[in-house]
């Protein structure tokens, strides 16, 4: 059974009906991104999954807990947690307390991460500890969300654009330590333009169009068929 | 001692700018009683401040709230023979049970509309409270006993002093204090800090952010019903006392900057002082210079003098 399974999932803001009947499922430890231009449905897609905007039909379902209609904190206590694009680092709160807050207690068999595990991963972080997050750069606050979600100790992790708006050197750097969570068991849902970024670390690629999947396949399916490459890749 | 009391209050009539200069002890029950009132101008105003910061919604019931915590102080004392201690401690009890109620059956649905509908709802509240209070207690005008052991007056070297309002003075920094360790020393206040910021990243980090809206609309509350309770000895239980409160509470969240711990403290004291020295200088003329204050606070700097500029998005 996979561990995620998006089923025909439709979602709207208000009267603006976004996502028709969007399906993929995520095996545990499998990395699967969403590809496509800014406004297709990726974002709302995983903003549904943490029920931020729930789907109005259809259903998702996470380790075999239908998981539409729950509210969002429950959701991320299950063992999802949601990165989104605009990173929503608290100004106020410092580098440490942005982590404190987001700490979970562990689940049974789960992975169980400390603030220390986690300035391991980000040695970056631990040297401005203490730091407010109304100050950090992009690249720093890109970490510190990726590294604030990893407290919760999920086993999905949503990265909503990852790359975007950070130096090229960042961004290697930023697709290291995703490599390094995926090959620790941690399965991922990823939304992104940077092509490289995406292809290196995927396992199913899904391309959106107009709030469906219009295409499916495997980093190799991509790179080869051109047609594909033609219509939806070239940014 | 009872009559030194009364000897502050008819004292305070409008004695003048001479006085104040030629009579040191004057001026320094002057100076007590502006940080007296301030202080429990800060209690109330607390509340008001912290429920706007996190909720974003200005709650206009908060001076009702304020009326039934010096209600129910009356009728815990009075009526009901227990000491003053109880009747602050009933207050702030009953005002937890009823804000509890207004935040689960009526607040909670208005948080994402516009400020028009949570304007509408407040002053709703306090239409309806407003009734409650006169069915409950009708529209007579009570009088609260001060605390027994408080009732005296205390010699502070340049003047005696009303014990009753040297523990306000107290009080005031005690309840601040308590408030700013809560929020900037304990992991909770940081959630509750980071709920002032975004409510939507704090649930996808698994936090139950109603449950923090409730918590700080009661707690919010409990400080109106706990000030209530403390100012009932010398602002007596009366029909339309919460509307008088509600306009000071504004004055001095508006000078502090809406939001503020820091601001909402320093806003207090300032209206106690101008409170009692205006009233010295003009013969009822508080209200004039408090509104002067925050009119300037206004045209210069319409965030309040520890507030923060109104900013894009949640």
């Amino acid at each position: 059974m996979p561990q995620l399974e998006v089923k025909g999932i439709h979602a709207s803001y208000g009267l603006s009906h976004v996502l028709f009947g969007v399906s993929f499922n995520v095996e545990a430890g499998q990395c699967v991104s969403l590809i496509g231009r800014n406004g297709v449905g990726k974002t709302t897609t995983m903003r549904s999954i943490i029920g931020l905007t729930p789907a109005h039909i259809g259903n998702i379902v996470f380790e075999g807990t239908d998981i539409t209609h729950l509210p969002t904190h429950k959701i991320a206590k299950l063992g999802i947690a949601f990165v989104p694009e605009e990173r929503h680092i608290f100004p106020e709160l410092s580098v440490w307390e942005n982590l404190d807050i987001a700490r979970r207690r562990p689940r049974n068999d789960g992975p169980a991460w400390s603030e220390e595990e986690v300035y391991e991963l980000f040695p970056d972080l631990k040297e401005i500890r203490n730091r407010l997050g109304g100050v950090l750069s992009g690249g720093q606050q890109q970490m510190l969300t990726v590294a604030r979600s990893l407290m919760g100790n999920p086993r999905l992790l949503i990265l909503d654009e990852p790359s975007e708006g950070l130096a090229p050197k960042l961004v290697e750097t930023l697709r290291d330590r995703v490599a390094l969570l995926k090959d620790g068991g941690m399965s991922i849902v990823l939304a992104e333009q940077n092509l490289k970024f995406v292809l290196s670390l995927s396992d199913h690629c899904h391309i959106m169009e107009k709030g469906e999947i219009k295409f499916s396949g495997t980093p190799e399916d991509l790179r080869e068929n051109a047609q594909v490459k033609e219509k939806y890749l070239t940014l | 001692m009872e009559s030194l009391l009364e000897f502050i209050r008819i004292d305070m009539g409008s004695p003048g700018l001479a006085t104040l200069v030629s009579n040191p002890k004057f001026a320094f029950i002057q100076l007590l009683n502006s940080v007296s009132m301030g202080m429990n101008f800060f209690i109330i105003a607390a509340g008001l401040s912290l429920i706007f910061g996190v909720l974003k919604v200005i709650n206009f019931a908060h001076g009702a709230f304020y009326m039934f915590g010096a209600y129910i102080a009356y009728s815990v004392t009075e009526t009901m023979g227990l000491s003053f201690f109880w009747g602050v401690i009933g207050s702030a009890v009953g005002l937890v049970l009823l804000s509890v109620v207004i935040e689960r059956s009526l607040f909670r649905f208005v948080y994402d509309k516009e400020h028009l509908m949570q304007l509408l709802l407040t002053f709703a509240l306090v239409l309806i409270l407003g009734d409650v209070a006169k069915i409950i207690w009708g529209t007579d005008q009570y009088s609260v006993s001060y605390p027994a052991s408080l009732s005296g007056a205390t010699n502070l070297g340049i003047a005696y002093y009303p014990s009753y309002r040297l523990l306000l003075c107290i009080l005031g920094p005690v309840i601040f204090l308590a408030l700013w360790l809560f929020i900037e020393r304990t992991r909770w206040g940081r959630i509750t800090k980071a709920a002032t910021q975004n409510r939507e990243m704090l649930a996808a980090l698994g936090i139950n952010v109603p449950i923090i809206y409730t918590g700080v609309f009661v707690a919010g509350s409990a400080l109106a019903g706990i000030g209530g309770a403390l100012a009932s000895p010398f602002n007596s239980p009366t029909p339309g006392m919460d509307a008088i409160i509600i306009v000071e509470c504004f004055v001095i969240v508006i000078i502090g900057g809406l939001g503020s711990l820091w601001g909402t403290f320093v806003g207090a004291l300032i209206y106690g002082f101008v409170f009692n020295f205006g009233s010295v200088i003009v013969p009822n003329g508080q209200d004039i210079f408090a509104f002067l204050i925050l009119l300037v606070v206004l045209l210069i700097r319409p965030w309040g003098l520890f507030g923060r500029p109104e900013t894009e998005g949640q």
